[in-house]
């Protein structure tokens, strides 16, 4: 069996940890950490309930092995908010109604915080495609997507306020 | 699920990696964005003792254009091909397979070197590289050699790398005048391995169809190139009935297997759709006009 020390920085933490190279990226964030707002869905690389970001880019922690974060850095849904203050996308699904069992949610907000890195002004079509890898079975999706638009304006707003400041 | 046990090494050279895989031979894998060793793995389809990771090798995710080709590293992701603008402007073919493959959290990982190394029929490269006449460049214990990739696709998830030997880059010829490009991926939902897909590269000297290559994805065993049609097309001008020609020669010499996905009739028939479609679009881009690709 080969077991192996990592260091991972989870939402700004530096973590240490023993894992066998088996261990998943999403059983270390879960068992390991106890950060359980990183859901596992499918199993299968299907439904995108456990993406995290892994050194800032979306991915589904079931399909990655937790010895490959070693030196670099996770951010789950836990470290979004910033003390009682919601993060932009946690405050859009609140304020738009962006959910409704919740079982998808962490998956699509980590999902959406990648896209509108990457993309602060988009479309709707384009926040669709954003997160065509999650999948929701319960809200048909358009509730999901004006939370995302709710955030992205906020987070423009939020962007130029600082710039305006700065 | 979880995979069976295996030893994990993290080379952090190519020297390194391929001195692991001469020693380890047919009992390691690679690991490069995963995406497909890892759900195989817990699935128990794959059960291999030592996994190497080359994802700790620095240098090997590049996608830069050279004096005759586009050179791709072996850790180029699926979402840096999206995001490139070489892809974008000069290899339109590239940039609409890369859109199309599995969903965005899956190509953020997702490498090209292993979509083909992978040599699953169901994958999209396999039949965009073909199509391009990609050269694939694979180095082992006694140095480099390069492969056409009309000889790399040797049996189902089988490739003609040999147990020591590391894919390294993806060469994909640089677009001369006339050149153009599509894929057409038809599929029952975003994330899904195709019901069929058709690549189309060609160069057209005024009406004249001067050179085709086609191929097909998740219609063979082996990933394979359309040869019948591209003979129904070479040397012709593009008209309804050489299209229809080339369509039905594609349908009659694939040879898909009845799924859950249809059955086999009405793939091949998918298949007779999709070569007119990708031929006119690639025909298209060749005079100049942009063409979005729908899928």
């Amino acid at each position: 069996m080969s077991q192996h020390e990592v260091t991972v920085t989870v939402n700004g933490e530096e973590q240490k940890a023993t894992v066998d190279g088996r261990t998943l990226l999403v059983h270390f964030i879960r068992e390991q950490l106890s950060l359980t707002g990183t859901h596992i869905g499918c199993d299968t690389t299907s439904c995108g309930a456990c993406t995290v970001l892994l050194n800032g880019r979306a991915v589904k922690s079931c399909t990655a092995f937790a010895v490959q974060a070693d030196g670099g850095t996770v951010e789950t849904v836990e470290g979004l908010a910033d003390g009682k203050e919601l993060h932009p996308l946690q405050e859009g699904f609140w304020e738009k109604h962006g959910l409704q069992c919740g079982y998808c949610t962490p998956g699509m907000i980590m999902s959406a915080k990648d896209f509108l890195e990457r993309n602060p002004n988009p479309t709707e079509d384009e926040i669709r495609w954003g997160i065509s890898g999650n999948l929701c079975r319960c809200t048909g999706y358009n509730k999901i997507v004006e939370a995302i638009q709710y955030a992205a304006e906020k987070m423009r707003d939020d962007d130029s306020a600082e710039e305006a400041t700065a | 699920m979880i995979p069976g046990d295996f030893d994990y090494h993290a080379p952090a050279s190519l020297g390194e990696a391929i001195a692991l895989l001469n020693e380890l031979g047919d009992e390691a894998k690679i690991l490069a964005g995963g995406q497909s060793l890892i759900p195989a793995m817990r699935f128990r389809l794959a059960a291999p003792t030592n996994l190497i990771d080359i994802n700790r090798i620095q240098g090997l995710d590049y996608i830069r254009e050279e004096a005759d080709h586009l050179a791709i590293g072996a850790m180029a992701r699926e979402s840096s091909l999206e995001e490139s603008e070489v892809v974008q402007t000069r290899y339109p073919l590239l940039a609409d397979t890369a859109r199309v493959i599995a969903d965005p959290l899956v190509r953020n990982l997702a490498t090209v070197g292993g979509n083909i190394a992978h040599a699953d029929p169901a994958n999209d490269h396999p039949a965009t590289l073909l199509a391009y006449h990609a050269t694939v460049v694979a180095q082992g214990p006694s140095g480099t050699r390069t492969i056409d990739i009309d000889d790399f696709f040797t049996g189902l998830f089988e490739n003609s790398l040999a147990d020591n030997e590391l894919l390294t880059e993806i060469r994909v010829p640089a677009p001369r005048p006339g050149d153009g490009g599509a894929y057409v991926k038809f599929e029952r939902k975003v994330g899904d391995y195709a019901i069929g897909a058709v690549a189309c590269q060609l160069r057209l000297e005024g009406d004249r169809i001067a050179a085709v290559r086609l191929g097909l994805t998740n219609v063979s065993p082996v990933p394979m190139r359309a040869v019948q049609a591209e003979s129904e097309l070479l040397g012709q001008s593009i008209s309804e009935d050489r299209l229809e020609a080339a369509g039905q020669a594609a349908a009659a010499e694939c040879d898909p297997s009845p799924d859950l996905r249809g059955p086999e009739d009405y793939k091949r028939d998918v298949i007779r759709s999709l070569v007119k479609r990708a031929v006119r679009n690639a025909a298209a881009r060749s005079r100049g006009e942009h063409v979005e690709v729908s899928h």
